[in-house]
């Protein structure tokens, strides 16, 4: 599935950054082929949403760099980021509420409607094509993640797990290249998270993406990355295969090490 | 009949006002209350295009002056929603709030000081124009403008204001160019309110700044507030309400005495008892998404 | 030379009657991130109450001034029970409006009660004049009024007692500690409501106060007097850091003390529009004031 011998799509060296005195990721460097669907994890306030921040211009890094299919992303507005091919997740679902969960969509794809204000106000044939397309297109994601049937209803009487989905869908809607889940299983029972886990192998393969995945939930992970990178108080202290990481110290250690009380980031 | 004729123009200058806060506030979120600002300056604008720049045109070809002034006191009020919005619009809630009462008042300010449209004297004359057909064209008007902001709404570009107003941080994540939308919302909001200043200065005929106060401007946002935050038709009812309500008061001289302060008592009442408004009314909680409506 | 200290004179005498104002706003937006738009109102009322002490009961000054303040703080906690402590889980706007409702409210109210019209505050004692240059010489013709010495005197006094409060006793610790993080104090047990009360007690008080200083000042008050009042406390809250209670008293002589100069120096009618002009200024270049700190949203 990915040529080992081909550039990473996602090449990212050295990131680092400092909020005042607090360095909340020191030095982190990943590398990402195309198709890999690869788990960023970690205890509590590690630094990985800091990372993901960071990748999709929330954050700017103090040090470091970020290349997308070498191109560099440091300095990018934020609003800028989807159409380099980056899309992304949030830990906290971030849905437009008040919005049905197609028009949570159509807003990811405000960038490729093809129409103008002017066919807007005049209502101009174009627009009703275009809006017709979007619809189309909107409808095929949400098949693929079992959520066609919720097209029409407002995105926050969904119940939670569904909700998650949308996110995924929404994120989809940017045609990404690569997608970046926050936690898409938090707050799931197992049943749900083995249907995750189905989908997002199954997106993987219908939108020919590249998937990086910040998740706490274990069998999730195992099951379904292929890579892994564990970050611990900001620093990259483990990579590799699921089955080498799980038995690595340094990373058991920084799941069951501390103390209770242990400050976070 | 005249009298009817009367309340109905108003009625229509008062629809296109709100309809145009809503803009700003309902579907992008942007707490703004100085909007009569934008009020004055098409008012202002566009009876300076008839009286000063354009009276020729004001005596011989009264529709097309119209159309004219009008288009002038609109752009005037957008531009000012353009210079004013790109530094305000960084601000976050009540901050922007305050910095739009700010700049209300100055707006104020300067024309009570400006001797070219009468300062503190007003500004009279101002040409009724079409005559007899200026009710028809304010019908009109407001007919386009509903027409227009509707449209507006209901495309990829009015999803893109909303979810400004929903999630600023998804939305830039979506893509969503997050600070251009603000202005976009806000200058839109600003071309309304100079549409219909225009239209208020030749149906009034006279102008003075005590027109354009804060309080006019929460008069504007009682009007939203009422009809329900985020809903054109809410905007078209409020306006209704408030603008009939002193009119209904008016049989009644104490009721009329106390106005203000019943409209102040209904905006407390209608946050505390019915947030959506009027059309909290209408709607049940099956929502059928934002751009419904 | 003389000019320049005579503006200062003036400008330090208005600066504490601002102060006063500004503490209120200052204090409720600290901890409930509320802009309480009718603060303005309850200066104007403790204007109209002291007045009424006065003309009616012939009370003593100082007495009139300590009854002023429980009474417009009382109302002041009315207030907040029914406009506003319902919707402290609403989204931002709701109380926004409510408070403007309220503004309203009151102003009316009163402009029903007493008319539109300015109306004279009651001599409480004579006013004296202090010619300054009997003493100091290079400063003849600067005068001090008595009043204005009592205004900075109280106002003064008054928040040094503040101070005590916030700085040494429970319920102040209680304040600062929801200004500083709403939830976390709310786990720790806070009794939230009480001191949301008696955040409103104080600050409104404080403007109560500020009212009858001010009619005694200026020998006249009207109902629409805390409208502006209220806009310029608020720019001086801003200033100073909205939220900081030094940062209110900071920003209120800063902008006294500039429109007295201001005035002073240029003869202009646009010493209102000073106030208006430092608050856009403040908010486009550094919206947290002086002693405030930028927030950061977590993502």
């Amino acid at each position: 599935m990915t040529d080992p011998s081909l550039k990473p799509l996602l090449d990212v060296r050295g990131l680092t950054i400092r909020f005042g005195g607090l360095v909340a990721v020191n030095n982190v460097s990943l590398s990402i082929r195309s198709g890999e669907l690869v788990g960023l994890i970690g205890p509590n306030g590690a630094g990985k949403t800091t990372c993901f921040n960071m990748l999709t211009g929330v954050y700017e890094p103090t040090e470091g760099e970020i290349l997308l299919c070498d191109k560099s992303l440091v300095g990018v507005a934020p609003h800028d980021i989807s159409s380099r091919g980056i899309s992304r997740t949030f830990q906290n679902i971030r849905l437009f509420k008040s919005m049905t969960v197609l028009e949570n969509l159509y807003v990811s794809m405000h960038h490729e409607r093809e129409y103008s204000l002017l066919d807007t106000i005049l209502r101009l044939p174009r627009f009703a094509v275009r809006e017709r397309a979007l619809h189309d297109k909107a409808m095929e994601i949400l098949k693929v993640l079992g959520l066609d049937r919720h097209a029409n209803t407002a995105a926050a009487s969904l119940p939670y797990g569904e909700q998650r989905k949308v996110e995924i869908a929404r994120a989809l809607a940017t045609t990404p290249k690569l997608l970046l889940l926050d936690e898409p299983a938090a707050g799931m029972n197992p049943a749900e998270t083995a249907m995750l886990a189905t989908y997002i192998q199954q997106i993987r393969k219908d939108f020919d993406l590249t998937i990086l995945l910040i998740e706490h939930d274990m069998s999730l992970v195992m099951k379904i990355c292929e890579r892994l990178y564990v970050l611990d108080y900001g620093q990259l202290i483990a990579e590799g295969s699921p089955e080498t990481v799980k038995c690595n110290p340094r990373v058991i250690e920084a799941y069951l090490g501390g103390s209770v009380g242990e400050a976070h980031v | 009949m005249n009298y009817v004729l009367q309340i109905t123009q108003l009625l229509g200058i008062n629809i296109i006002l709100a309809a145009s806060l809503n803009v700003i506030n309902g579907y992008c979120g942007l707490f703004s209350i100085g909007h009569a600002g934008f009020f004055a300056v098409g008012a202002y604008t566009s009876a300076a295009a008839s009286v000063l720049w354009f009276p020729g045109l004001a005596a011989s070809h009264p529709d097309l002056a119209l159309l004219l002034v009008v288009g002038v006191g609109a752009l005037s009020a957008a531009l000012a929603g353009l210079v004013i919005g790109v530094p305000c619009l960084r601000l976050t809630g009540d901050y922007l709030a305050i910095a739009t009462v700010g700049f209300g008042e100055i707006i104020r300010i300067v024309l009570l000081n400006l001797e070219s449209v009468g300062a503190s004297r007003g500004f009279p004359g101002i040409p009724l124009l079409t005559g007899a057909r200026l009710p028809l064209w304010i019908l009109f008007f407001t007919a386009l403008s509903l027409l227009a902001m509707h449209r507006l709404i209901r495309s990829s570009t009015g999803r893109a204001i909303i979810s400004v107003r929903e999630d600023e941080i998804a939305a830039q994540s979506m893509g969503i160019d997050v600070r251009f939308y603000k202005i976009f919302a806000f200058v839109l909001g600003a071309f309304f309110a100079g549409l219909a200043g225009a239209l208020f200065a030749h149906y009034s005929q006279f102008l003075h700044p005590s027109n354009f106060t804060f309080m006019n401007s929460v008069m504007i946002l009682l009007m939203i507030v009422v009809g329900g935050l985020g809903s054109q038709i809410g905007a078209v009812l409020g306006a209704i309400v408030v603008t009939l309500l002193p009119e209904v008061l008016r049989f009644n001289e104490t009721l009329s005495g106390i106005r203000m302060l019943i409209f102040g008592a209904i905006m407390v009442l209608v946050v505390l008892i019915k947030p959506q408004g009027l059309m909290g009314l209408f709607h049940r909680r099956k929502k059928v998404g934002v751009t419904a409506v | 030379m003389s000019e320049f200290v005579q503006y200062l004179v003036n400008g330090f005498a208005q600066g504490s009657i601002y102060a006063l104002i500004a503490l209120g706003y200052t204090m409720v937006y600290g901890i409930l991130k509320l802009i309480n738009f009718a603060h303005g109102e309850f200066y104007m009322i403790g204007g109209f109450v002291g007045a009424f002490l006065l003309a009616k009961f012939g009370l003593p000054f100082w007495l009139v001034l300590i009854l002023v303040m429980p009474i417009v703080g009382g109302l002041a906690v009315l207030v907040e029970r029914i406009a506003y402590r319902p919707l402290r889980n609403a989204p931002r706007i709701a109380p926004l409006i409510t408070a403007i409702g309220i503004s309203i409210m009151l102003l009316e109210a009163m402009r029903l009660i007493a008319g539109a019209q300015p109306r004279a505050f009651p001599q409480p004692f004579e006013d004296v004049i202090y010619e300054v240059g009997e003493w100091i010489p290079s400063l003849d013709g600067v005068i001090v009024q008595r009043s204005q010495m009592m205004i900075f005197g109280i106002a003064i006094a008054l928040m040094l007692v503040l101070n005590a409060i916030v700085m040494k006793t429970k319920i102040g610790r209680a304040m600062r500690a929801l200004s500083m993080d709403f939830d976390a104090s709310r786990l720790m047990g806070v009794a939230i409501d009480r001191v949301v009360a008696f955040t409103f007690l104080l600050g409104a008080g404080l403007a109560g106060a500020g009212g009858v200083l001010v009619g005694m000042y200026y020998n006249q008050i009207e109902p629409y007097m805390g409208q502006l009042a209220g806009l310029k406390a608020f720019t001086a809250a801003v200033l100073g850091g909205i939220g900081v209670i030094p940062g209110a008293v900071i920003g209120s002589f800063i902008l006294s003390i500039s429109e007295a100069l201001v005035v002073g120096y240029s003869e202009s009618s646009y010493r209102d529009a000073i106030a208006f002009a430092i608050l856009i200024v403040v908010l486009m270049f550094r919206p947290w004031g002086i002693l405030g700190k930028p927030e950061r949203i977590k993502v």
